[in-house]
């Protein structure tokens, strides 16, 4: 009888709701959370920016000196990176905005604009590393 | 602002305080902000990008002679603006679904919402300086 009674009163342990590991990954699921750590990493890239900015203002010396960190390794991955994300966040960013018009809800739409995104993304940093490297095709 | 889960008395009374629970009211401005700035981020972005690949940045005198012209001066300005906002409301979105503990939540905010502003300042000041050419 009292045992009955403590089973009630406590709450099972269920699955809360969430539960994302149970989901096969979609292009719709992987492309929105992309979309986030983008959005977070290119708070990364407006650091720099930020930097640059301020090192203009204090001097030459101080840009010779950003200059000279931005094109270390690390910088240049951080670069090439950083113009991925951006590129991908600004492309699925208008995606985004298409559907807050209400239109692209089809999930057929929904994911050839998510391929169309992520190759015209690709694509675009691609092609401005080439041009920057110099590297013709 | 509404009243926070764990401000226990809080300046409201009791009334005040249960008619305020549900939704805080105040989501459209921020949903419509992430918007509004996006669009005038993608713009600005692209404005930016171009003039780098053209090579403004290269040096710094470059950089600083192409700042002292008073319209691109005016865009960076907004750009910093529009992206250091668009920014902001996005880590705040971010911080609010992820960080359920509400008192780190709540420091994380703060932190985060004073660093995006000082370094708005501190980028319109630069922008400002270089531009006046003092």
């Amino acid at each position: 009888m009292s045992k009955k009674t403590s089973t009630q009163n406590t709450r099972p342990e269920r699955p809360l709701s969430p539960h994302l590991q149970v989901y096969k990954p979609q292009m719709t699921s992987m492309l929105s959370i992309l979309h986030r750590i983008t959005g977070v990493g290119l708070t990364v890239v407006l650091a720099a920016f930020v930097w640059m900015v301020i090192a203009a203002a204090t001097g030459p010396k101080a840009y010779a000196y950003f200059v000279e960190m931005a094109s270390t390794k690390l910088g240049l991955v951080i670069m090439i990176a950083g113009s991925f994300g951006l590129f991908f966040h600004l492309c699925n960013g208008i995606r985004h905005l298409v559907w807050d018009t209400g239109h692209l809800f089809e999930i057929n739409c929904a994911r050839n604009a998510g391929y169309l995104v992520l190759l015209v993304s690709i694509g675009l940093t691609a092609a401005m590393w080439c041009c920057i490297l110099g590297v013709t095709l | 602002m509404s009243l926070l889960k764990w401000e226990k008395g809080g300046l409201k009374s009791n009334v005040a305080r249960a008619r305020g629970l549900g939704s805080a009211k105040d989501g459209v401005e921020h949903w419509m902000a992430q918007r509004v700035t996006s669009v005038s981020t993608l713009i600005l972005v692209v404005w930016f990008v171009y003039s780098l690949l053209n090579g403004v940045a290269l040096d710094y005198v470059t950089f600083t002679t192409w700042l002292q012209a008073p319209l691109n001066a005016i865009l960076l300005i907004l750009f910093t603006i529009s992206v250091l906002y668009h920014a902001y409301l996005g880590c705040q979105v971010v911080v609010e679904d992820y960080i359920h503990n509400e008192a780190f939540k709540m420091v994380k905010m703060i932190g985060m919402k004073l660093t995006f502003f000082a370094a708005g300042v501190a980028c319109i000041f630069s922008i400002l300086k270089i531009s006046f050419g003092l």
